[in-house]
């Protein structure tokens, strides 16, 4: 039985540090391919229309050249713009994805023309039925050309450090007055309950006025659930003013 | 611990700036060789990001600052872990890895070619037990003909039927080769199934062939006829048939422990190598069968053909034996 299909692949470096790359859903993939077999019919027309004008020539060498361009395109394509551009396509680039060595090393050049060479068996029947499925059923979403070849197809992230004054900017907070509770409540905050806090302050305006109370209302639950902080602390705080503080206690500054 | 993320962002930054920057310029630069002083500068700037990553495992942050570090040490992994040399396209290294791959797997090209025998002798049998399956077999109509009536018309004609197509010609032909010796090589994928079919396949067509006109009495003009551009295109084919065994081969991994992405991160330059040295063996192939085998005698004497056949097998030959030994 195929191994479940994961959302991301962890390396683990030889320093025992962890990095992840965030996999690209076969819906996502199918979107690029659209975008690239788009550049790849408006390639091979304009080399059509060029060897139309050399076929006003010669017949015999236009149609030659005509035969072999739109051979060379539809194989060369993939080959030549994920090696010149460190594993995008036109498609990629568009839909944000990128082909990363499944080892997390360094993308070679044969593997980017195994993988694209492997198309020939992905693409059949038609519309990447066996590529895929074999994307479906793998546990790194790859399609066969990506097993042989060692790859994967990665999401690419937006390398930006966060932009802690947007969500909870630095001014009094009543929490800080507790150090030992302030630092229990860092321990043991969830990675994703932050995240949540976070998206649900710097989106706050936007939300319908009884599903931000219901919203906050929530967070703050579950942020006191983890750390009881005295009753002073919390006098006069809304929920959300609440959620500001404790965001505040997680990414440190502010003032006691 | 990281107690305060800000002062932990704004201590760091200057780190994290400098790596990304140095990153940026290697791989913009991948020929570039780095001076001992700016490798060692590396290693300390990515054990510094490692470091930070692991630090942030012990807070609960948010995601952003998180994929920031892993995209740089991620990055600099890649860079410093790597130890594969990068693959460059020079001439002749390019042109002597295709003989040396060749070489390395001698018992795929021996699977190769016992396929096709194979293949060779299911068609002449079938040919044997009832002539009528040539029909079946042969998907072109120009071999439909009786041999010696085909014969009679070729070596008749007084115009050149392929005048003013020939280039057209020779150009469906490289393409048309090119890609039924991918997929030889990419049919490995299958664990070698689709490879075995496609060769035994392949074999059928020539053996009906080779039977129908030999029983025909056409010998001759069937080795002027295939020996100049077959003496190229069959071994093309049967590279691409060792490709994708050898890409089998790795896939199954018959008494090799080591993981099979491993088996096939080793075998993948020979792969690629194989490949592209028969494509460069169809594109030959392709422009002497559209300008020589498709003319017979009197135009070209027989035993001109069959003599250029030979002298471009006995090329290969040397080219995939002996260039390049070491």
């Amino acid at each position: 039985m195929s191994p479940a299909r994961g959302t991301s692949l962890t390396i683990e470096t030889p320093e025992g540090v962890e990095f992840s790359y965030d996999l690209a859903s076969p819906a996502t993939r199918a979107l690029a391919w659209i975008v690239d077999a788009a550049a790849i019919v408006g390639l091979s027309k304009g080399a059509g229309k060029a060897c139309e004008w050399l076929a006003k020539l010669n017949p015999d060498w236009g149609t030659a050249i005509a035969v072999i361009l739109y051979f060379a395109i539809s194989v060369g394509y993939g080959i030549v713009l994920e090696w010149r551009w460190h594993g995008q396509t036109l498609g990629k680039r568009v839909v944000g994805l990128r082909v990363v060595d499944a080892q997390g090393l360094r993308l070679q050049l044969s593997q980017v023309i195994l993988r694209n060479l492997l198309r020939l068996v992905d693409i059949l029947p038609a519309v990447y039925l066996v590529g895929g499925l074999a994307c479906f059923f793998s546990r790194n979403c790859q399609r066969l050309g990506d097993l042989a070849a060692g790859t994967i197809v990665a999401r690419l992230r937006t390398p930006e450090a966060p932009d802690l004054e947007q969500v909870a900017p630095a001014k009094y907070n009543s929490l800080l007055a507790y150090p030992h509770l302030a630092a229990r409540l860092r321990s043991l905050a969830s990675a994703e309950a932050v995240a949540i806090a976070v998206r649900a302050v710097s989106r706050r305006d936007g939300y319908d006025p009884l599903a931000r109370i219901e919203l906050f209302g929530e967070l703050a639950e579950y942020f006191q659930g983890l750390v009881q902080f005295p009753e002073a602390a919390r006098e006069g705080l809304t929920d959300e003013q609440y959620v500001r503080s404790v965001l505040r206690v997680i990414y440190g500054g502010g003032r006691r | 611990m990281i107690i305060d993320l800000p002062r932990f962002v704004a201590a760091e930054r200057a780190y994290w700036d400098e790596l990304h920057a140095v990153l940026a310029k290697m791989e913009t630069e991948p020929e570039r060789r780095l001076p001992l002083a700016e490798i060692e500068r590396l290693h300390y700037l990515y054990e510094r990001c490692s470091s930070d990553l692991s630090r942030l495992d012990t807070f609960a942050t948010e995601p952003r600052l998180r994929a920031f570090l892993e995209s740089l040490v991620s990055r600099a992994y890649s860079e410093i872990h790597e130890t594969r040399a990068p693959m460059k396209i020079r001439w002749k290294s390019a042109v002597l890895a295709f003989p040396r791959a060749f070489r390395r797997h001698p018992g795929a090209f021996q699977l190769a070619v016992g396929v096709t025998l194979l293949g060779c002798a299911f068609g002449w049998f079938a040919l044997r037990v009832d002539p009528r399956n040539k029909a079946i077999l042969l998907p072109f109509s120009q071999l439909l003909v009786p041999p010696s009536e085909r014969v009679a018309q070729e070596e008749s004609g007084k115009d050149d039927r392929l005048k003013g197509i020939k280039a057209s010609f020779a150009a469906q032909l490289m393409t048309h080769n090119t890609q039924v010796t991918v997929m030889a090589m990419a049919l490995g994928v299958t664990f070698g199934a689709g490879t075995l079919i496609l060769l035994f396949y392949n074999g059928v067509i020539l053996g009906a062939v080779a039977t129908d006109y030999i029983a025909g009495g056409q010998g001759v003009f069937l080795a002027g006829w295939l020996l100049p551009h077959g003496s190229i295109e069959i071994p093309a084919i049967l590279l691409g048939g060792q490709a994708g065994f050898i890409l089998a081969g790795a896939m199954i991994g018959w008494g090799d422990r080591t993981p099979r992405a491993r088996r096939l991160r080793a075998v993948s330059a020979d792969l690629v190598a194989i490949v592209a040295g028969a494509a460069v063996l169809l594109i030959w192939a392709g422009i002497v069968e559209s300008f020589v085998s498709q003319y017979h005698q009197p135009v070209i004497p027989y035993g001109l053909k069959i003599a250029f056949g030979l002298c471009e097998l006995a090329a290969l030959s040397f080219f995939l034996g002996w260039v390049g030994r070491e």
